[in-house]
């Protein structure tokens, strides 16, 4: 069983100091919400875990399957089996889906075994297409280029999708939610449940609690300037919902 | 009064002889002692020859010249082939058909050797796919009303050139009504270093008429010296026919290449043109789609990718000469190294030629710091109800595409190359070839490997 084991993380942009000391596991098999107001550095924590250039790591390190994985490229930290859902997916016009998913499969294939010769195209039909029905997306999809022109609820859709192909065992979601009206965010959720199971342990990044009527988290943390202010269980969620972030504020003697 | 010493000094200036090629008239057979050759061709080829003697090698003070120096092109080291001079075979790749299972012809055009077959079908219907040297001899009377009657002898330099000396080139007829399903293929081979190569490729789609036509010249790339190719392409599509011609170059990147080309379209024919080019140290190529008849249409698709030191320029022109016509170019590229490619486009509609539609667009992706694309789009209209629009743009990759594809574990080299795939796919689209498409892709990878 894999966990991903978070410690002390502090993160820069530029010189600004965003993330102050993040400490979370998360297990294969769990699902966590992480929850918090706009601006506090909830994506920060997404993309300095992929990897992205912009955020500079500070301090602290990341565990995953025995390897800090700060110290690794944001492909080499994909094939060890992490995952972002991105909030803003970004468009590769030219490159169709299926072109860019089988293009991932055999990056990944390759890295397990390099005389791997990739994926065969009736193999990755099938796989596509019982994925794509699991989540009730149109065949067409797959010739269309990657999120280009894509609605909102699309390009959520995509990143699962994504998901579901590449079966990782550490998901982060961040902000999936956004910007879906109320059927894409259940058929989003839908396949984010399919894909649950004790192989795949789950960040949930959001602002609402809406999303979590339908991925019901084990665990809620709350983030508030840069750190994990408060952790518990579900019921912490529909706190929140009832009471708003003000509460926390106040209860840690900040001014509301 | 103060007197004033005035010191002149005068510095020795050194003129340097005007730079120019060793040709000379002796090495034109059909101005030579012996005047090979039916009349017209021999006058065809002395105007050619004057023209080129009295044509200055084109400067950068040349408007067309401007982003194209030919100051490092060894003029004096090229000759033409000698005779019985072994050179490598034509590689068997670059024979399969590219358009589909088979090929109605093929012509191979070697220095000093020709090979050539047609399907007796293709023939039996009047169709003609040959040499210059067997069109010169059997078919006089249709090179006759071809030759140098789409592209002035004395356009240029080169095209003077190519005039003069082509001795080398393909000769392709198809007569009224015949549509020729499947491809016509030819292939100019100009292996060597210190060679001057020059081609002529003559194209006639008679009225009612179809065609798809794929010539394509190659070369290895040598180690040392360069080669000079200089080539001559004339199409007449007719009234109401089809031609798709796809050109393909692939020179060795020693190649200094030059061409001139021009299509002529007549009433509501229509001309998809496709241009592939990944050769040569230098090109610079003039092509001209002149839509003549009323209801004429144009489509010139370009791609290019370009490494280490080459250098692509493509001079387009759209004219419009009659109404209801309409044009559309997309030229697409991207540059690696220290490459450098120059686009410089024209639309130009003739007064009384309304209703017309004109588009251009030119597209670059530049990969390095090193590399770079210039881009000059232009319109010149001198009717009024028409509809030109053009576009150019000359971007890099950006970086957030390229950590989105990392996060699903594409390495970063494989990340570039599916988004410069992706950025050519639209170009892609417009070929309906898959061959084609195939080996513009294998290019792309053994470049950016």
């Amino acid at each position: 069983m894999s966990e991903l084991v978070i410690r002390d993380l502090h993160v820069n942009i530029g010189d600004k100091e965003i993330l102050k000391g993040v400490n979370l596991t998360v297990k294969q098999g769990e699902v966590h919400a992480l929850m918090g107001p706009n601006g506090t550095g909830k994506s920060t924590l997404a993309y300095s875990l992929m990897g992205h250039p912009g955020y500079t790591v500070t301090q602290g390190e990341a565990w995953f399957k025995g390897q800090n994985i700060l110290a690794l490229e944001p492909d080499q930290r994909s094939r060890l089996g992490l995952f972002l859902a991105f909030q803003y997916p970004v468009a590769i016009p030219g490159v169709s889906v299926a072109n860019f998913l089988r293009t991932a499969i055999n990056a990944h294939r390759k890295a397990e075994n390099s005389a791997e010769k990739g994926i065969t195209i009736p193999e990755f039909r099938k796989l596509l297409k019982g994925k794509m029905a699991m989540l009730k997306m149109d065949s067409s999809f797959a010739g269309r280029y990657l999120n280009d022109g894509f609605s909102g609820g699309e390009k959520k859709r995509a990143e699962v999708l994504q998901m579901a192909v590449l079966t990782p065992q550490i998901a982060i979601l961040d902000e999936t939610d956004s910007g879906l009206d109320i059927d894409a965010l259940r058929v989003v959720s839908e396949g984010i449940n399919a894909l649950r199971g004790p192989d795949l342990g789950v960040l949930v990044i959001t602002h609402y609690q809406r999303i979590l009527n339908y991925i019901k988290p084990d665990f809620v943390h709350i983030f508030m300037d840069g750190q994990i202010a408060m952790s518990g269980g579900a019921d912490l969620a529909l706190r929140l919902e009832e009471q708003g972030y003000e509460w926390l504020k106040e209860k840690n003697g900040e001014p509301a | 009064m103060a007197t004033r010493t005035v010191v002149t000094r005068t510095r020795k200036i050194e003129t340097a002889a005007p730079r120019d090629f060793t040709f000379t008239r002796e090495m034109i057979p059909a101005l030579s002692g012996t005047a090979e050759g039916p009349d017209f061709l021999r006058e065809y080829r002395a105007r050619a020859w004057d023209a080129f003697q009295r044509t200055p090698l084109p400067v950068t003070t040349d408007e067309a010249w401007r982003r194209t120096d030919l100051k490092d092109l060894a003029v004096g080291s090229f000759r033409l082939p000698p005779a019985g001079m072994t050179f490598p075979p034509v590689p068997k790749t670059l024979l399969k058909p590219l358009t589909g299972a088979a090929h109605g012809g093929q012509v191979i055009l070697s220095p000093g050797k020709v090979s050539k077959e047609i399907n007796a079908e293709l023939a039996a219907k009047g169709v003609i796919f040959t040499d210059l040297a067997t069109a010169e001899r059997d078919h006089p009377g249709i090179l006759a009303t071809l030759i140098g009657q789409v592209i002035r002898p004395d356009a240029g330099k080169f095209a003077a050139l190519a005039a003069a000396f082509a001795q080398n080139g393909v000769l392709v007829y198809v007569p009224r009504g015949v549509q020729v399903e499947q491809p016509l293929h030819s292939v100019l081979w100009g292996p060597g270093s210190g060679l001057a190569h020059f081609s002529h490729v003559l194209v006639w789609v008679d009225d009612d008429a179809s065609l798809t036509f794929v010539h394509e010249a190659a070369s290895p790339t040598e180690t040392e010296g360069q080669t000079l190719h200089s080539g001559i392409v004339e199409i007449q599509v007719g009234a109401n026919a089809h031609l798709t011609f796809v050109e393909l170059q692939s020179w060795g990147e020693h190649v200094w290449n030059f061409s001139h080309e021009r299509a002529r379209v007549g009433r509501d024919g229509t001309l998809n043109w496709i241009f592939g080019a990944i050769g040569s140290r230098l090109t610079k190529n003039f092509s001209d789609l002149d839509l003549l008849g009323e209801g004429s249409t144009g489509r010139m698709s370009g791609f290019y990718f370009t490494d280490g030191m080459q250098h692509l320029d493509h001079d387009t022109q759209q004219n419009h000469l009659a109404p209801h016509t309409t044009s559309d170019l997309l030229f697409k590229g991207a540059l690696t190294g220290k490459s450098r490619s120059v686009w410089q486009g024209m639309i130009y509609v003739a007064p009384g030629a309304d209703k017309t539609d004109g588009y251009q667009a030119n597209r670059n992706l530049v990969l390095s710091n090193q590399a770079r694309a210039d881009s000059i789009p232009g319109l010149e209209i001198c009717a009024d109800d028409v509809r030109c629009t053009h576009g150019a743009t000359v971007g890099k990759i950006d970086p957030e595409p390229l950590f989105y594809l990392a996060s699903r574990g594409i390495p970063h080299a494989e990340a570039v190359s599916l988004i410069v795939e992706g950025f050519f796919d639209p170009i892609m689209q417009r070929i309906p070839f898959e061959g084609v498409r195939a080996r513009f892709q294998q290019a792309i990878r053994d470049k950016m490997a």
